[in-house]
């Protein structure tokens, strides 16, 4: 992975999709990376789309956070990536 | 949630670019900062769907207004900036996104660093706060390939020639105006050193344009004082192209 090809977005692209699943705004939402601890808003994640889904990788050290992909009529979202994602309620 | 907006009105604010203003009866009202997704569905079912910010400042009224740059090879703004019509009804997801956004409570000194394009929900932060009259000092940086590249021109000009408070950079990459004071070129330290706020004053920085542009920028900031918890970002760049 080289973050210098500047070949991803961020995770404001991704907000429309997650709507679809989460009733709160996700770009404001902090999340925990699994791998290296960072804490960032999921704004902040680096963003593939060149897939058939969306992949969010942490922005310090690249470790996936959360994957989502359509098939057909069933979404799939992976978040393991994340040890937790904090979201406002307010 | 899709909802069907129509298109009202049209306006090119460049031979590539056309601002579109939506009707939406349902819309909830939006923050400026905030994006909609746009959905084009071909007769074959095949859709494609882009994200577009919003350009008009929140309002009591059910409309706002998308710029859309024509990309050469692109499946959704072709469509947008030449065939779109008044009257054309369009699926619309949102308003978008909580983080990237400028609200009218925000008292403190505000740097906007727009790279092309990535004016747009800036000029949306520009407008709500000068139809909330609110008096928070701006200063906007903008990046643009060439003076006749740039959107809101007018508007800008007249903006800065009206209200102190607000300070308007222009950095071309490309070509200059006459007599342009700097050559042709990227931002750099002496630029930020000029043109953006101190970083001693504390000014929540917002950042928008392609990839590159946004990683330059924020670096930037950041290593002339800046907190990297104040500097807020969204990188836009051609996306989801049909493989």
């Amino acid at each position: 992975m080289n973050s210098d090809t500047c070949n991803y977005l961020d995770g404001n692209a991704a907000a429309g999709e997650l709507s679809r699943i989460f009733t709160m705004d996700v770009t404001a939402a902090e999340g925990c990376c699994a791998q290296c601890g960072t804490i960032k808003r999921f704004a902040e994640a680096h963003l593939y789309m060149q897939c058939p889904g969306v992949v969010a990788r942490c922005p310090a050290c690249q470790h996936v956070l959360l994957r989502l992909v359509n098939v057909g009529q069933q979404v799939f979202l992976d978040v393991r990536g994340l040890t937790y994602l904090r979201l406002n309620t307010a | 949630m899709w909802r069907i907006g129509t298109a009202v009105a049209l306006q090119d604010e460049t031979p590539t670019a056309r601002t579109i203003r939506f009707e939406v009866p349902d819309w909830p009202g939006h923050v400026a900062g905030q994006h909609v997704d746009v959905r084009l569905t071909a007769a074959d079912g095949y859709s494609a769907v882009r994200s577009y910010s919003i350009a008009s400042a929140p309002n009591a009224s059910r409309l706002f207004e998308i710029t859309v740059e024509r990309l050469p090879a692109g499946e959704v703004s072709p469509y947008l900036t030449q065939d779109v019509m008044v009257g054309d009804r369009l699926e619309l997801r949102g308003p978008i996104g909580g983080w990237f956004v400028w609200r009218k409570e925000q008292a403190e000194p505000i740097q906007l660093i727009a790279g092309g394009s990535g004016i747009v929900p800036l000029m949306a932060m520009i407008r709500s706060r000068l139809s909330t009259g609110n008096a928070a000092p701006f200063r906007l940086l903008y990046s643009v390939r060439e003076p006749k590249a740039v959107w809101y021109g007018k508007e800008l000009q007249s903006l800065s020639e009206h209200d102190p408070s607000i300070s308007i950079t222009y950095a071309y990459t490309r070509a200059t105006p006459k007599d342009w004071p700097r050559p042709p070129g990227r931002i750099d330290a002496a630029l930020i050193a000029n043109a953006a706020w101190p970083s001693s004053i504390g000014p929540t920085c917002y950042v928008c344009g392609p990839t590159s542009f946004v990683e330059t920028a924020a670096a930037l900031l950041t290593a002339s004082g800046n907190s990297p918890d104040r500097i807020r970002t969204e990188r836009f760049g051609p996306t989801g192209d049909r493989k």
